[in-house]
């Protein structure tokens, strides 16, 4: 900040250009009640036994080893980790190849990036519903229906009925909704790139491989590091299209943490239990932000 | 599984998109077309399928659910309104959704003037506990919070709502105003200062409007997320008739689930205040999602 310095204010303790500090009291006070200690609150209710009502004691790890021998938040843990690679996995190919097909000349560019991101402009609960008519097990319906219309009746699965197909039909109707978004944001890293480069590696010889490769892959970098933060703490943290589309099931095959501990609380009143399964996705989300964000940015570079 | 065909249709779409500056551009770019349309043909398949059972009786449905409706029924959706409670449901968004927004705006633009200004010390230190919010998932502090809005008798109503995303996107939103504002001079706030404005005066009249940008976006990325949440309306607002949409036709898809006519009815009104919403501002939605989360 090049303030001028007004006289009188001693040592620049106080540049008279900044605002008091009271203007940040209203944005701090709620943060503070809504998520800081709620959040605190959180931890230190993992180490209690707190069913929601009355007293509670503090019971240590007990919580923590419960967990470890709890088949379900075991297979939570398990279904979490391999959606969340599924879907940034396949959500990002899919968003990179739609926004390297709309990146160019093609007269139904504008109506395509309207049409792809639509989905992810409305509720996934609303989302999920409509997948489960997709996914509909019987034969003349949904995609079992255009299975059996186009000769392929031989592909047609109970799609979340079966409990080793469950996740990833859960998966495709996350894809589904948000390619679009991955799309866009790719869209925006490839309108960065400047022309005069590609012409520049064409006229060295370059072909269109190689200048995907040496000139697109590595100034998309940004985006993909947005891209792939956004994806992978959606996955970690989804719950309504689960919720709504299987409830966790069958079984527990699609039981993901966000589920999980929603039903210890709000179920079954374990409530110390359930703070104690946040807490282990917390520190998932975090360890990912924190391992992606560094080393993500050490790849990117400017045009 | 159909994500899959997608993403083999369009696999095809590299190539030629590579190939749009070579000196014949009209054959490759005719195949990419084509290819890009046939794969938005197979993106679309559950839009068709959702506006065509939503015009289908019962026993249309169970005839051939998938081919065009010949004599398309608009009972459905009559009957979806009334039987959701759409109409208090969209009251009910809009009003929670609407007022979040505005303290949103203005309380958070507020904190961020103060945070972008002084980037030493007690505002740094701020700022990164701010930051530290948006990595927080918002399940640690749940059931707390939940606690919380109980004793404050707060549970089922419009203000426990809207102090929930208040909040919740409080650290969000500060990040994107604060970057903003780090990116604007200073000079104007100061000449406010000089020309004998307090610092109130100069926030609210030369620095805010000239947030505008910032501000389109803010509102834009916070509207879809408060009026599509689910997880927390569930909680607070389940039976108590002040129950957003998410939650509304969750309760009444799960009354009506065996009748997929009335079921994509309610859907497709649901869905549609948002879908038109987008339509008529695309160019800047697309816009705020795509460039509101650099960082």
């Amino acid at each position: 900040m090049k303030a001028p310095r007004i006289a009188g204010t001693r040592l620049g303790r106080r540049d008279p250009t900044v605002p008091p500090w009271l203007f940040v009291v209203p944005a701090l006070v709620v943060y503070a009640f809504v998520v800081l200690y709620p959040s605190i609150a959180g931890v230190v209710y993992a180490f209690t036994d707190w069913s929601g009502i009355g007293s509670f004691s503090f019971v240590g790890l007990d919580n923590f080893h419960t967990l470890l021998h709890d088949d379900r938040a075991l297979a939570s843990v398990g279904n979490t980790l391999l959606l969340t690679v599924a879907i940034v996995v396949v959500q990002n190919a899919i968003g990179l190849l739609l926004a390297l097909g709309v990146n160019t000349n093609i007269r139904s560019k504008a109506l395509l990036r309207v049409v792809f991101f639509a989905p992810a402009v409305v509720s996934p609960v609303m989302v999920a519903f409509l997948w489960k008519y997709v996914y509909n097990p019987e034969n003349g319906a949904g995609l079992n229906g255009i299975l059996g219309a186009v000769g392929l009746g031989g592909l047609r699965q109970d799609w979340l009925g079966n409990p080793s197909l469950t996740l990833w039909s859960v998966a495709g109707m996350v894809v589904w909704q948000y390619a679009g978004y991955s799309m866009v944001i790719f869209l925006a890293g490839l309108q960065g790139v400047p022309a005069e480069l590609h012409e520049a590696a064409r006229i060295d010889g370059a072909g269109a491989w190689q200048r995907f490769r040496y000139v697109t892959w590595p100034l998309l970098a940004p985006a993909l590091t947005i891209n792939l933060m956004l994806s992978t703490i959606g996955g970690l943290k989804l719950f309504d299209q689960v919720y709504a589309a299987t409830d966790g099931g069958p079984g527990t095959s699609s039981e993901t943490l966000s589920t999980v501990l929603y039903k210890e609380a709000f179920v079954y009143g374990k409530f110390g239990y359930s703070t104690a399964v946040a807490l282990v996705l917390a520190l998932f989300v975090a360890a990912v932000s924190l391992i992606q964000l560094r080393y993500l940015r050490a790849r990117e570079v400017t045009a | 599984m159909s994500t899959v065909t997608a993403g083999g249709v369009s696999t095809g779409a590299e190539r030629p998109a590579a190939t749009r500056s070579r000196p014949r551009p009209g054959y490759g770019r005719f195949v990419l077309e084509l290819v890009m349309i046939a794969a938005a043909v197979v993106f679309l398949f559950p839009v068709y399928a959702l506006v065509t059972l939503s015009l289908k009786s019962p026993s249309q449905i169970a005839d051939s659910p998938l081919k065009p409706p010949t004599s398309p029924t608009f009972h459905n959706f009559g009957n979806a309104w009334s039987s959701a409670s759409l109409g208090s449901a969209l009251l009910n968004s809009a009003v929670i959704t609407a007022l979040s927004l505005v303290l949103l705006v203005v309380i958070g633009s507020t904190g961020a003037y103060y945070l972008a200004r002084c980037v030493r010390g007690l505002g740094y230190s701020l700022y990164v506990l701010f930051l530290l919010g948006i990595i927080l998932p918002f399940q640690l502090g749940m059931i707390p919070l939940y606690k919380l809005v109980d004793d404050l008798g707060w549970l089922g109503t419009y203000q426990g709502m809207i102090l929930f995303y208040t909040g919740i996107q409080m650290p969000f939103t500060v990040f994107l105003y604060t970057g903003f504002i780090r990116a604007l001079p200073s000079d104007y706030a100061q000449a406010a200062l000089i020309d004998g404005c307090n610092h109130r005066q100069a926030f609210t009249r030369i620095v805010f409007p000239l947030l505008r940008p910032i501000t389109g976006t803010v509102i834009i990325l916070n509207a879809v997320f408060i009026w599509n949440d689910f997880f927390t309306p569930l909680l607070y607002l389940g039976g108590s008739g002040k129950e957003t949409v998410p939650v509304a036709v969750f309760s009444f898809v799960g009354q009506y689930v065996s009748d997929y006519g009335l079921v994509f009815a309610g859907l497709v009104l649901a869905a549609l205040p948002i879908l038109v919403v987008f339509l008529l501002l695309q160019r800047y939605v697309i816009k705020g999602f795509a460039g509101g989360l650099k960082g």
